[in-house]
């Protein structure tokens, strides 16, 4: 059987954003089937992987992550309401900093970010 | 061996860091357009292109570039380009723009223009300072450098006392209605299309012109910004018959030019799907808002089917004959 790691950093980094919001998604299938681009891009599935802290799973996407349209056919009929492109874009955010080294002053703005409310939440 | 996403998206924010722009362009030719049309400088309402429209023919000529080197073993190279672009402004030597495309593109803001000016509405142009809004930048998101830019925009448009932006396209309308107030304290701008303004102003037209027409709407106005009426109201106004497509208003499809400049050949693919569509609505011709689905969908249509900017369709109608 195949074994699936869990990243608690991307885990912690998903939860705390404010900006990924795919818990209500209910894998219904919508997204897919209004998708133009078919189904290579699968935002239930990928979004399932993210939701579950699954990095080097998602980080294996990062084509297909970038090969969303924004075109929001998906969001448009989205009956839990998830905010699709937004997700995409959260993505493309982390990949961007992590993977690519792009936007560096704006990911150690992010870290000390976490930081501060870590020790703000510890202080109590 | 498919493009390298990283190389392409940082080439984009060095430039859009380091020269305002995704794709930079002298001033001279991005201003061009306004020539002989006497828009004052500046004021309180400024018509804002983002210079989107200027940039279209460049990004073309890019992809085309792109779509060369993709699949092949130059796609290793390209992190060199990026580095080389730090020093000199390489994406505006290694794409040449096709003269016919900038005529194009640059005769759409003309017609816009004189819309306007026909509907009495009155207002100016930044001219050099009519900044791109970013939306490539946000769209890839590259969030601390998209909101850099937006500051700076910001800056500018405080500067010279702008209170209301009638735009041109769907990203940049998108870009300052609904993105910078998320990210800019205290952004309080009135931000329009144009289609909005006229549609608003009531126009009549000066000779009706009596063409069956299929209609595209852009995914950002018809699912972002909800402006789908208005360019109905202003063809149907004028005369055109508008044919809808399978895939109309909220549920319009995509033309594929989002993902041109990373994926060419899947982009292609998705515009020549859309160009289907329009073509069993079995009209005359068809017509968009957006110069992105513009020139999608002129390359994925190939000649087998007009596409024409709507500016072009309703200047034929409610402005004098050039």
């Amino acid at each position: 059987m195949a074994t699936v790691q869990v990243d608690l950093g991307f885990a912690k980094t998903v939860a705390t954003s404010g900006e990924f919001n795919a818990w209500a998604c209910m894998n219904c299938g919508v997204c897919s089937a209004c998708c133009p681009m078919g189904i290579e891009l699968l935002p239930r599935q990928l979004f399932r992987r993210v939701v579950l802290g699954l990095r080097s799973e998602v980080l294996e996407q990062a084509d297909v992550i970038f090969q969303c349209l924004l075109c929001r056919a998906c969001e448009q009929n989205c009956p839990a309401g998830v905010h699709i492109t937004e997700n995409i874009r959260f993505l493309r955010g982390y990949i961007d900093r992590e993977v690519f080294g792009l936007d560096r002053r704006y990911r150690l703005a992010l870290r000390s970010r976490v930081e501060e409310e870590e020790y703000a939440a510890a202080d109590g | 061996m498919p493009l390298p996403t990283g190389d392409i998206v940082g080439l984009m924010v060095d430039n859009l860091e380091r020269r305002s722009s995704v794709f930079p362009m002298s001033t001279r030719r991005a201003t061009k357009w306004a020539k002989g049309l006497d828009i004052p400088h500046g004021g309180e309402t400024v018509l804002y292109t983002g210079a989107m429209y200027q940039l279209l023919p460049s990004i073309t000529a890019m992809v085309g570039l792109l779509e060369r080197v993709e699949d092949t073993f130059l796609t290793r190279f390209v992190f060199l380009g990026r580095w080389a672009n730090k020093l000199v402004n390489l994406s505006a030597i290694a794409a040449r723009p096709a003269r016919a495309d900038v005529e194009r593109y640059a005769q759409v803001l003309r017609r816009i223009a004189q819309l306007l000016q026909q509907a009495g509405v009155r207002f100016g142009y930044l001219y050099g300072d009519d900044m791109y809004a970013g939306a490539l930048a946000y769209d890839s998101g590259v969030d601390g450098a998209f909101a850099d830019h937006a500051r700076r925009v910001h800056a500018m448009l405080q500067k010279r006392g702008v209170r209301k932006l009638i735009t041109v396209d769907p990203h940049t309308t998108n870009m300052l209605r609904s993105v910078y107030p998320t990210v800019l304290d205290g952004f309080d701008i009135e931000v329009k299309s144009y289609l909005e303004v006229l549609a608003a102003a009531g126009m009549a037209p000066l000779r009706t012109v009596e063409r069956d027409v299929v209609i595209h709407d852009s995914c950002v106005y018809a699912r972002y910004e909800g402006v789908i009426d208005e360019p109905r109201v202003l063809l149907e106004g004028a005369g055109y018959k508008v044919r809808e497509p399978a895939n109309t208003r909220e549920q319009t499809y995509c033309c594929g030019g989002p993902i041109e400049a990373l994926f060419p050949s899947r982009a292609k693919e998705i515009g020549s799907q859309r160009v289907e569509q329009l073509r069993e609505a079995g009209a005359d011709g068809a017509t968009t808002m957006c110069p992105i689905c513009l020139a999608a969908l002129t390359t994925a249509a190939g000649g087998s089917l007009a596409v024409e900017d709507i500016s072009l369709l309703l200047a034929e109608a409610y402005c004098p004959a050039p």
